[in-house]
């Protein structure tokens, strides 16, 4: 894979505060129109690479490259918004791009155009995700960098956000930094997985890395039934509390997936 | 009408008016111990600004903004809660205040009305001072209005999106300091804060938009220095402490309203 055309390219990254070493000779490649999954343990550094790609945090060891003039949409992992500030979506929206078509596109293609004129305070979980993407896809940016774009959605719903974002990268060709704490969902929607503890444990297509030994490792084998299973994740529908319904003997061991 | 009341009433209801949109972001940031501490240590730079001989003024504006900077290097440094680092730093300088004032100023300063503010007292000069304060944060909230708002919604966010973060932080630093500066002489040290917070607290449940809140803060405020102004002319009560009386009613009252959907 060619670096030149990459969106960013990070060689040997290297974070520490004080003595406390945060990443270790991370690698990490994004390119147009792909979709790199981050996932890893609490504390193995998801957050950090996030911020070092978006030039919140500069590294401490290691080169990064960002395309010149690369536009980055990013929707970070939780909004919290004073309880004294009146904000509707669109006016929240408004703060990104003061572009009423562009907001009023985007919030129809995130599905919650409903909510242009709603207090951004009584916003469910799943509404607010869908906001804040919309406020990230607003700029029309070549890189999208979703901090745990499902968080506080239920389970259904996630799928639903997957493929929304799978759908969005399809149709506008950027890239996607995605990190999940996710194990199952996340993994049919997208094209690489970087496995990050401090350092890149394993990284590469989810079928390969979900059967690596250092995966295993992190996250035991109980995992890996669960990503064969949404493999096929057409075989199956959820009723009303997001349980699978009609599945085979096959299968059903995914439904204490979602409650395990 | 006497030349004194006007004076009272231009000076009272400018600081008000500027005091609505900033005292919004020091709600919405949660900055109300940082307007103290901003505040307390105006005192000393009153006190400095006499030591030193330099227009009291400009000393306090440029003693408050040392304190800013000093304050947001603390911050990043430092293992205390940013709210105890204020405390420090707000109680020792009213109290460095208070002992230089009494050391170098006696007879000079009439302590009372830097802490409680001396608005019938107020002379054209004043108002010069007010205007040129006016002229810098007007056009300072209009350009960085939108900014503003953003990093106060999700500074991170803002920042990706292309906000100088640090610079606007810094440069709302610099208003309220203006602001502190000019508005004890409407209601002095110990209430400066109560002119910031309470008009802004009071115009939540009015607004469904961050601009009408700082508008209708402005509004309140303005009616709260005329209520304390009348107040002062009719019963002799002390101006700036009755304004904050005024304002603290009208967020009462306003608590009767239900908070807007």
């Amino acid at each position: 894979m060619s670096t030149d055309t990459a969106l960013v390219a990070g060689r040997q990254l290297s974070l520490a505060f004080g003595n406390r070493q945060i990443l270790q000779d991370v690698d990490i490649t994004l390119m147009a129109g792909q979709i790199v999954t981050l996932i890893g343990p609490n504390g193995a550094g998801k957050t950090s690479l996030v911020r070092l790609v978006l030039g919140l945090e500069q590294p401490t060891g290691g080169s990064l490259r960002r395309r010149p003039g690369l536009r980055i949409g990013y929707m970070p992992q939780k909004l919290h918004l004073d309880p004294s500030l009146p904000l509707t979506v669109s006016r929240f929206l408004r703060l990104a791009h003061n572009d009423r078509a562009a907001i009023a596109a985007n919030l129809a293609l995130t599905g919650v155009d409903h909510l242009a004129d709603s207090s951004m305070h009584h916003l469910s979980g799943g509404e607010l995700q869908r906001v804040l993407l919309a406020r990230a896809l607003l700029r029309d940016p070549s890189l999208l960098v979703l901090d745990e774009p499902v968080q506080g959605v239920d389970v259904a719903g996630q799928a639903r956000l997957y493929q929304l974002i799978a759908d969005i990268r399809d149709q506008r060709q950027c890239g996607v930094l995605m990190v999940s704490h996710d194990l199952h969902l996340v993994m049919a929607a997208t094209d690489t997985v970087i496995c990050l503890n401090q350092h890149v444990c394993c990284h590469g297509h989810p079928d390969n890395v979900s059967e690596h030994p250092a995966y295993l490792e992190l996250f035991g084998h109980s995992a890996t039934a669960g990503i064969a299973v949404y493999t096929h994740h057409h075989d199956h529908d959820h009723d009303m509390h997001g349980d699978v319904t009609d599945c085979d003997a096959n299968h059903c061991q995914h439904k204490d997936h979602h409650h395990g | 009408m006497a030349d004194f009341l006007i004076y009272a009433l231009l000076a009272g209801c400018s600081v008000a008016m500027l005091a609505g949109p900033l005292g919004c972001f020091a709600v919405w940031r949660r900055m109300a111990y940082f307007g103290d501490t901003l505040a307390h240590s105006a005192l000393t730079g009153v006190a400095l600004g006499l030591i030193l001989s330099v227009n009291v003024s400009l000393a306090i504006v440029l003693f408050s903004l040392l304190l800013a900077l000093a304050l947001v290097a603390l911050q990043h440094n430092s293992s205390l809660a940013s709210d105890t680092l204020l405390g420090i730093l707000s109680h020792a300088m009213l109290a460095a205040g208070l002992v230089l004032v009494a050391l170098f100023g006696r007879g000079r300063v009439d302590l009372y009305a830097y802490l409680f503010g001396d608005l019938l007292a107020v002379t054209p000069t004043d108002l010069y001072t007010i205007a040129a304060v006016a002229a810098v944060i007007i056009p300072g909230l209009i350009a960085l209005w939108r900014p503003l708002l953003s990093l106060t919604v999700h500074e991170e966010l803002a920042q990706v999106e292309g906000v100088a973060v640090v610079r606007t932080k810094l440069l709302l630093m610099l208003m309220m300091a203006l602001l502190v500066a000019v508005a004890m002489k409407v209601v002095g040290v110990m209430l400066v804060t109560a002119l910031l917070i309470i008009p802004a607290a009071a115009s939540r449940r009015l607004a469904r938009s961050p601009e009408q809140m700082a508008i209708g803060a402005s509004l309140i405020g303005v009616t709260a220095v005329l209520g304390g102004v009348a107040s002062s002319f009719v019963w002799d009560t002390p101006a700036g402490p009755s304004a904050v009386l005024c304002a603290a009613l009208a967020f009462g009252l306003s608590l009767l309203r239900p908070m807007p959907a």
